[in-house]
């Protein structure tokens, strides 16, 4: 079976084209979604993707939080559908309480944009099951609204549940409380994170490496590795 | 025309960046008498007729729900003004 993830634009979507284009590159067939449907189009999996829904406006992600089309994406979460939210997507699922804490304004103020080292803290998640435990990846990262944050509590029980999915490794990008960079729902089918996977999934227009410039694809894996989940799951 | 106002802070215990930018302009410019600067937001909420109880009770509730989120902020203040 080919399988068919969705990803849904939001007026002010920027990274929608490059997400479909991150899930045809991995072997599965993306689906353009509309924020203003309730039409999920029967797909296997959901991608939320980054850009400045609403300009920002309110909260990162408020807006687009409350869209027509969340009542079915809260649903398909619930279900144990694998969705991913990337940057402004992650801002969306914590804004709808699918994941947990929120995330503000970098803690230097300013828009960062660079190729950033994370580890990935889980790999039992529908996103991250092609990586290993610890292992370290590039992928970009280009925010102003990436600091994570959530109460000391919350975060203890993130980290002694094993819900942090990913974190920053060499530099803390934006002051997010405990260099947490993505975290994943108990279920681990619901996964967000602010670096973005979908701009490193082929040569050429990847971050660096030590092989050769634009090369890294290290991103490629979250699509894989959903793929695979959805594959599983129908067999 | 009434006007419920809407006043929501960042939490206490979590970071305020933006106030946290505009102390440190305080420092620079030698104005010492402020020793913290906390910044939110002020919702002016315009009533089409009279504030009654359910407009009112309404009126918290999107507060709560919507031009919140209580993760990160708190609503400090609703008040009528007419």
């Amino acid at each position: 079976m080919t399988a068919r993830i969705g990803v849904i634009t939001f007026p002010g979507s920027l990274d929608d084209r490059d997400a479909q284009r991150a899930i045809e590159i991995a072997g599965g067939e993306a689906v353009a979604l509309w924020h203003g449907s309730h039409d999920l189009d029967g797909v296997d999996a959901l991608v939320l993707p980054g850009g400045f829904s609403y300009g920002d406006y309110l909260r990162a992600g408020a807006i687009a939080a409350l869209a027509p089309i969340m009542a079915e994406v809260k649903d398909a979460a619930a279900k144990g559908m694998p969705i991913l939210g990337i940057c402004n997507g992650f801002q969306m699922l914590v804004e709808a309480h699918l994941l947990p804490g929120g995330l503000i304004r970098n803690a230097h103020q300013q828009f960062i944009r660079r190729d950033q080292k994370l580890r990935v803290e889980n790999n039992d998640t529908a996103w991250t099951s092609d990586f290993s435990s610890g292992q370290e990846i590039v992928i970009p990262l280009k925010n102003a609204d990436g600091g994570y944050i959530a109460s000391e509590s919350e975060l203890d029980r993130l980290e002694g549940e094993g819900l942090v999915a990913f974190r920053y490794v060499g530099v803390n990008p934006n002051g997010s409380l405990r260099d947490i960079a993505g975290i994943a729902n108990e279920r681990g089918n619901v996964v967000g994170l602010m670096p973005h996977p979908e701009h490193a999934v082929e040569p050429g227009f990847g971050p660096d490496t030590a092989a050769a410039m634009r090369s890294g694809v290290d991103g490629l894996s979250f699509f894989t590795s959903a793929i695979a989940a959805v594959v599983a799951q129908a067999a | 025309m009434p006007t419920i106002v809407v006043d929501v802070m960042p939490k206490a215990e979590l970071l305020d960046p933006q106030g946290k930018a505009v102390s440190g302009a305080f420092a620079r410019l030698g104005v010492s008498d402020f020793s913290g600067v906390r910044i939110g937001k002020r919702f002016e909420l315009t009533v089409d007729g009279e504030v009654t109880d359910e407009v009112l009770a309404e009126a918290r509730r999107i507060a709560d729900e919507i031009l919140s989120n209580s993760v990160i902020e708190d609503v400090v203040g609703i008040e009528v003004v007419e």
